[in-house]
């Protein structure tokens, strides 16, 4: 067998898991290193800003729940497109990277809810409004622990993969008539009573630590999946490794 | 109870978030590193990595 | 097709089937209901049409794990998988199949819960209209949860978790419907349609993804 080649010319050279694990091993530390920079600069920025003259402080929770909210849907982006890897493609990796984007996803979606509500209750005055938005994402979140508790309740890691595509699909289509009916549900009942997110414009002073902040939260989404999958994939070999060598085992046993 | 108080809540709870995944990741991988390395003591290794061996 | 309609229903009527059961889980939950807020006939006639919605939900829920586990315990999924026709249209006969068993006796008990919560005549009628629109959907949708989980031992609680998100736009839409023919301002036409709208779009994805997830776990 010739030298495998570890140069990935195409997507689909990245089915390899070897290729795979040898790009991880490049790729990660510069994606952490560049991580935990735009995190220096975004902190930095976020706390040495104006506050807002409405908010206040509380403006400067803005600057995480944003980017965690935005991971939130991301994810589920990401998850969605490994499971359309998974069933149309059958990319060995697709089901690896739904699998191991799950709880990094209910992770940032945890935090969301909690800044949102953090932020909720100084500037509402409650912890938890029944809003369209806050609504959803919550939603969302139950959808996350439900895939998990899916890959989690099955043993036998292709088929689990398998179906849980057709379930991230299917939440998938789903969720733009989740968040439209939970805001037509929201209108219905309480009108504009609710404290709009969006309260102050936008204007540069806040936008640079907010973008800051959201590139840094999406690199470590992106570093800390790929290492997740890396993990998946070294799980599995072992997985397979240990049936092996249980077969060689009895195998022995049977001659003796 | 002041704004600052819930800035410092969240922001701490972003960084137990985060702190939390990255020690998931972390720690998952010195398991099966350790795990691999357990088999590769045993004598079970890859079938690619024996057929390099053996060359 | 109407071969494997009859066949289902007969199943799910004999006894052990769990087409009873359901009416019955529907009947205690909401008799249930007014032990937890209070014997207070007001609220209980304000918050009656969710209270149902909620029951039936549940309800319909309850016999979905059996969907197609009971075909996998003796054999007959595999011959399902191999027929001619396509899985996709079988899948949808089962759903109808269930629903009539399931469903059907849930919007017929529901006037008459209805009365025990103190509900008006056009209430009664409007929650029994949006539950003869809305259970089919929570069928199909629930079909897909069936489907995935039916290589699972213990698949029952896993499918109302992971079916329960995806069926909250059908309960706002159904109880929405029956608030807005009750307080004359709001239009009863437009969620009603909506709901109706659901009901045709999970026709389609429920059985399709039930079936490719049938498809996948066999193999």
């Amino acid at each position: 067998m010739s030298e495998p080649s570890l140069a990935i010319r195409n997507f689909s050279d990245l089915a390899n898991p070897t290729r795979f694990l040898a790009l991880v091993a490049v790729l990660w530390p510069w994606l952490a290193g560049l991580t935990l920079c735009l995190f220096a600069a975004g902190l930095y920025l976020s706390f040495t800003t104006e506050g807002d003259y409405q908010q206040g402080e509380t403006v400067r929770i803005m600057y995480v729940h944003v980017p965690a909210a935005w991971l939130s849907m991301m994810c589920y982006t990401v998850m969605a497109l490994s499971a359309l890897g998974t069933l149309v493609w059958r990319h060995p990796l697709a089901d690896v990277s739904a699998k191991a984007a799950a709880p990094i996803g209910a992770g940032f979606t945890f935090l969301a809810l909690v800044t949102g509500s953090l932020w909720g209750k100084p500037m509402w005055g409650t912890w938890w409004v029944w809003d369209a938005r806050l609504t959803s994402v919550f939603v969302l979140f139950l959808m996350y622990l439900g895939l998990i508790a899916l890959n989690r309740a099955m043993d036998d890691p292709a088929r689990a993969a398998k179906v849980s595509a057709v379930l991230i699909l299917v939440g998938f289509v789903n969720i733009p008539i989740i968040k439209f009916s939970v805001e037509w549900w929201n209108t219905l009942h309480q009108p504009a009573s609710v404290v709009r997110m969006g309260g102050p414009t936008i204007d540069p002073e806040f936008l640079h630590p907010l973008l800051i902040m959201a590139v840094a939260f999406t690199l470590l989404f992106f570093t800390l999946h790929i290492l997740a999958m890396r993990n998946e994939i070294l799980r599995r070999r072992i997985a397979v490794l240990r049936r092996h060598a249980a077969r060689a085992a009895g195998r022995k046993k049977g001659a003796a | 109870m002041s704004h600052t108080f819930y800035v410092a809540v969240s922001y701490i709870a972003a960084f137990a978030v985060s702190f939390g995944l990255v020690a998931w990741v972390w720690l998952d991988h010195r398991a099966r590193q350790r795990e691999l390395a357990q088999l590769e003591a045993a004598g079970i290794r890859r079938r690619s990595d024996r057929s390099e061996a053996a060359q | 097709m109407i071969a494997l309609l009859a066949r289902d229903l007969k199943l799910s009527v004999r006894a052990g089937g769990g087409a009873l059961i359901g009416v019955l889980f529907f009947m205690t939950v909401v008799a249930v209901i007014p032990f937890g807020v209070g014997p207070d006939l007001n609220l209980l006639s304000r918050i009656g049409p969710a209270i149902l919605w909620i029951g039936a939900l549940l309800a319909s829920l309850l016999g979905l794990d059996r969907l197609f586990q009971a075909e996998r315990e003796d054999g007959s999924l595999d011959l399902l998988l191999m027929q001619e026709t396509p899985l996709v249209l079988t899948v949808f006969v089962k759903c109808v199949a269930h629903w009539i068993a399931t469903g059907l006796p849930l919007v017929i008990a529901s006037p008459l819960l209805g009365l025990f919560m103190n509900m008006d005549e056009v209430a009664i009628g409007a929650t029994a209209l949006t539950l003869l629109a809305g259970t089919p959907a929570i069928t199909f949708i629930g079909a897909a949860g069936a489907g995935i989980a039916v290589a699972l031992p213990r698949g029952g609680l896993l499918v109302s978790i992971l079916v329960l998100p995806l069926a909250i736009p059908v309960l706002i839409f159904g109880v929405s419907a029956v608030y807005a023919a009750i307080e004359d301002p709001a239009p009863f036409l437009p969620p009603f349609l909506i709901l109706i709208a659901l009901n045709l779009f999970f026709a389609v994805i429920g059985p399709l993804a039930a079936a490719a997830a049938l498809r996948l776990s066999s193999d």
